[in-house]
């Protein structure tokens, strides 16, 4: 294998929101490389629709402490608050920023820049709902991540398209730089670089239906967690309320926001039941386990009584046109119905990751639970866990999650990189990486061990039994089955031997993150004996603060995962039952 | 159903040329194009190269050339199509293995074209004020997602790869109507070069082409008159 050498200051791993950011912070102040699997522009960033939350109070009177509020509120209680007011008040300058950069924000009539109404955003501490979230339409990320990346292209940064991180060099306890693997030749590169932010995105393949694009496999939360870094509260992930039946291609809650429904089989609008005063816009964690609830009770549409309606037919088609074109084409397209009059069929669909790398308010990985920093290590967006989304996070606030720390990932980098000096690699220091790849050439093909076949089973039986409701009896059998899907995957093989872009030996490798992903997040929720936000145990249904107002910490040790525990940080607000 | 699909397939590290194989495969009929390109790598033959990430439509990974149209299998229905399914990569970009093209030189046209908003006036704290009205005079070219799809069904691109192509002027005519940006000048001196936005011969194949449902070839003649508007 041909191996070539790159000596840089800083890498950023990840070009979507949360790395492009980082980028345009730190590449004026040192040797900076970004390196991503994907073309900039295809991150999954691109694919966010309904809006970014920032109390810019264009529309209505409103204060970043009501967003704070509703933020926590939101996250059960799980948020660390000290992070949570930096994230609402620095999204005023943050939104600001990007429309200087030229980010092309839907207008109000007075020319700035429009808001409206998202899930869980609400003023006056619960009053009403709030019109919080800044948009360009229903294509908010593609506006965001075009954008960020217009900046880069003006700022001359250096990219590495289409190169795929698959290990980090950490030599005792010092970051040293990224081995990558060129997708187009097949050639490995060594970057030496003594900061490295990884901005590699969620792992919502893990489920069967996900809104996610096929190249979220948490790659960066997997590289860290085979180093011995721990994840943290991976026990929570987000479903969303509303994915298009069977294809889980998301809705945006901008739907609701704008004035749509949710309905039962019976036309009901159920949410009147789950959340009297802000009904069909509660928390995306209440919505997914009414959908659940009314579906199990035999409420659900469809011959096999397993979806509910999105209903827009009375906003009325000019709306419809202006503020939620692509989501409407989308059920055009694949569904083939006109949401103008008819109402869509939709279910819960795997989502965020409110889980992942830790790190503290400034994008410094954390090693262990009592916040020891990992020299030279950063993580920032859907990768990292601050913890600004607790339990549940609120629509809006990952957009802005990506913008806030991301830009704090390069600040840190910068920091770090101006007070310490270069630090070199080996020529061998891709030899464990060649090894994995040759082992994986060197097997024959064999069916019985093929990735999608391992990868297919992983997908079905976490939609089974580590989805919405969780029981002791689900988890432990999930368990058994990771541990046998596992066994199996020690013995993976691949039937391409070639080198330009063999991305079944990618997928091979990818798969390994996800199970590590689905390890990490069954052995959290089997340990964490009470419900919050997104995590529903239907033997443990109380929320339970004086045993688990702790954030999880998952290791891998040998085969299993161990689990320590961390106090979360409170602030202004005390917990408090989460009603809405 | 059984659908049959013929790929053009190529591997640089075997093949002199492309040469087309043929796979019957098992769909229903609302599956999207790209989950038979799944099938075939999945289930048959792993070396089958094509890029991918979102399947719905909104990365611009997967442009392809499907029974002689450029389109994104991802966007694509089976049934929406005639059998047998002819599948190529896009024309004019130098081919990397079956479906995948180099697309260097596509985002280095991109680059050409200033594709960023350009305003050194300070812009105070708050945000730059922008009209509804003028919000909306860029609205549609702010859709791309740079797939390729418009540049690769040019007549004239195939012939003169030198031409920036239908998605670089997309990506200009982005700024140029945005009254927020000042460099409309210098991105127009650009266009107006040999190479520029007069090579169009508007053959319209861009806009059929575009997943976007963007009006290409009107952006393209919008951007051909500002020219004249400079001197
Ligand atoms: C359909 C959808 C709609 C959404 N809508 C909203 C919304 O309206 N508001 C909101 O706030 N949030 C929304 N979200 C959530 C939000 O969009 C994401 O959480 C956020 O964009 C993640 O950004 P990121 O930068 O962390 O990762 P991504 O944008 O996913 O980028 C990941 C990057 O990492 C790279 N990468 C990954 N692995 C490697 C590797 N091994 N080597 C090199 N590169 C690698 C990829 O190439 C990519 O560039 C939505 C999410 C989805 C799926
Ligand atoms: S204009 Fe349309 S076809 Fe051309 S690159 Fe952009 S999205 Fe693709
Ligand atoms: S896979 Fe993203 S556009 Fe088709």
């Amino acid at each position: 294998m041909k191996v070539i050498k790159h000596s840089f200051d800083g890498v950023i791993v990840g070009a979507g929101g949360a790395g492009l950011r980082a980028a345009i912070e730190a590449a004026p102040h040192m040797k900076l490389a970004v390196i991503t699997k994907l073309y900039p522009t295809r991150s999954h960033t691109g694919a966010a629709q309904g809006g970014m939350s920032a109390a810019l109070a264009n529309v209505e009177e409103d204060n970043w402490n009501w967003h704070a509020f509703d933020t926590v509120k939101g996250s059960d209680y799980l948020a660390d608050q000290p992070a949570v007011d930096i994230l609402c008040k620095e999204a005023i300058d943050s939104v600001v920023e990007l429309e200087h950069w030229g980010l092309p924000f839907s207008r109000l009539e007075n020319g700035k820049i429009a808001q409206r109404r998202f899930g869980g955003h609400t003023v006056k501490e619960g009053e009403a709902p709030a019109f919080r979230a800044c948009y360009a339409a229903d294509r908010t990320g593609h506006m965001i991540l075009q954008t960020l990346y217009q900046k880069c292209v003006s700022m001359g940064v250096t990219f590495f398209d289409e190169f795929q991180v698959l290990d980090i060099k950490i030599d005792d306890g010092v970051c040293k730089g990224v081995i990558a693997y060129e997708i187009a030749t097949g050639n490995i590169h060594i970057f030496e670089a003594r900061a490295v932010t990884f901005a590699t995105g969620g792992f919502g393949k893990i489920y069967k239906v996900s809104s996610n694009a096929h190249s979220l496999t948490g790659d960066g939360p997997g590289i860290l967690y085979q180093k011995g870094i721990p994840l943290e509260d991976m026990e929570f992930y987000q479903f969303h309320p509303t994915g298009i039946y069977r294809l889980g291609i998301l809705l945006s809650e901008a739907a609701r926001g704008e004035g749509g429904i949710l309905r039962n089989k019976d036309g009901e609008r159920f949410m009147e039941r789950y959340a009297p005063s802000i009904k069909d816009l509660a928390p995306r964690d209440m919505v997914s386990r009414a959908i659940a609830t009314e579906i199990s009770e035999g409420n659900g549409a469809g011959p096999n009584n397993d979806f509910v309606y999105l209903d827009l037919t009375h906003l009325g088609a000019e709306t419809i046109k202006q503020k939620l074109p692509d989501i409407t084409d989308f059920v055009r397209t694949y569904v083939k119905i006109e949401p103008i009059n008819e109402p869509i069929p939709v279910q819960p669909t795997a989502h965020y990751a409110m889980g992942g790398i830790p790190t503290d308010v400034n994008a410094r990985v954390l090693s262990d639970a009592t916040g020891t920093v990992l020299p030279g290590v950063y993580s920032a967006g859907e990768s990292a866990c601050v913890s600004v989304h607790g339990a549940n996070r609120l629509g809006t606030n990952s957009l802005l999650d990506i913008v806030v720390f991301g830009k704090r990932a390069g600040q840190s980098m910068v920091d770090y990189v101006s007070s310490t000096k270069p630090m070199a690699l080996s020529e061998n220091a891709a030899e464990d990486l060649t090894n994995k790849i040759e082992n994986l050439m060197d097997k024959d093909h064999n069916l019985e061990f093929s990735v999608p076949r391992i990868r297919e089973e992983l997908q079905d039986t976490m939609e089974e039994n580590a989805k919405i409701f969780r029981t002791e009896e689900s988890l432990e059998k999930q368990t058994e089955i990771l541990t046998d899907l596992r066994d199996r995957y020690q013995n993976v093989t691949i039937s391409d031997k070639g080198k330009v872009f063999n991305t079944e030996l990618l997928e091979a490798i990818e798969l390994e993150y996800l199970l590590d992903m689905s390890d990490t997040t069954v052995a959290s929720a089997l340990h964490r004996k009470e419900s919050r936000g997104a995590h529903s145990r239907v033997d443990h249904v109380e929320r339970d603060d004086k045993n688990w107002l702790k954030h999880s910490f998952a290791f891998k040790n040998d085969a299993s995962v161990k689990l320590e525990y961390k106090d979360v940080e409170l602030g202004n607000y005390e917990p408090k039952e989460r009603k809405y | 159903m059984d659908v049959k699909v013929n790929i053009l397939r190529y591997n640089p590290e075997t093949d002199r040329k492309g040469h087309w194989e043929e796979y019957i495969l098992e769909a229903d009929p609302d599956e999207r194009i790209l989950d038979l390109l799944h099938k075939v790598k999945w289930f048959d033959d792993g070396s089958l190269a094509f890029r991918r990430s979102c399947a719905h439509g909104v990365c611009g990974s997967d442009a392809m050339v499907v029974n002689g149209e450029n389109m994104l299998a991802c966007q694509v229905l089976v049934k929406e199509v005639s059998t047998p399914i002819k599948i190529e990569p896009i024309r004019g970009l130098p081919v990397v293995k079956d479906l995948v093209v180099n697309m260097d030189s596509f985002f280095d046209s991109y680059k050409k074209v200033m594709p960023y908003l350009v305003n050194d006036t300070e812009p105070g704290e708050r945000e730059r004020l922008q009209s509804p009205e003028d919000r909306d005079r860029f609205e549609d070219t702010t859709k791309c997602i740079l797939c390729a799809a418009c540049t690769t069904s040019c007549p004239v691109f195939w012939t003169a790869d030198t031409y920036v192509g239908p998605a670089a002027i997309v990506n200009a005519h982005r700024f140029v109507f945005d009254s927020r940006d000042n460099a409309s000048k210098q991105r127009l001196e650009i266009l107006k070069d040999v190479d520029g936005a007069f090579r169009c011969r508007t053959a319209f194949n861009c806009t059929s082409a575009c997943p976007r449902g963007i009006q290409v070839t009107k952006a393209i003649e919008d951007v051909k008159r500002q020219t004249l508007t400079i001197n």
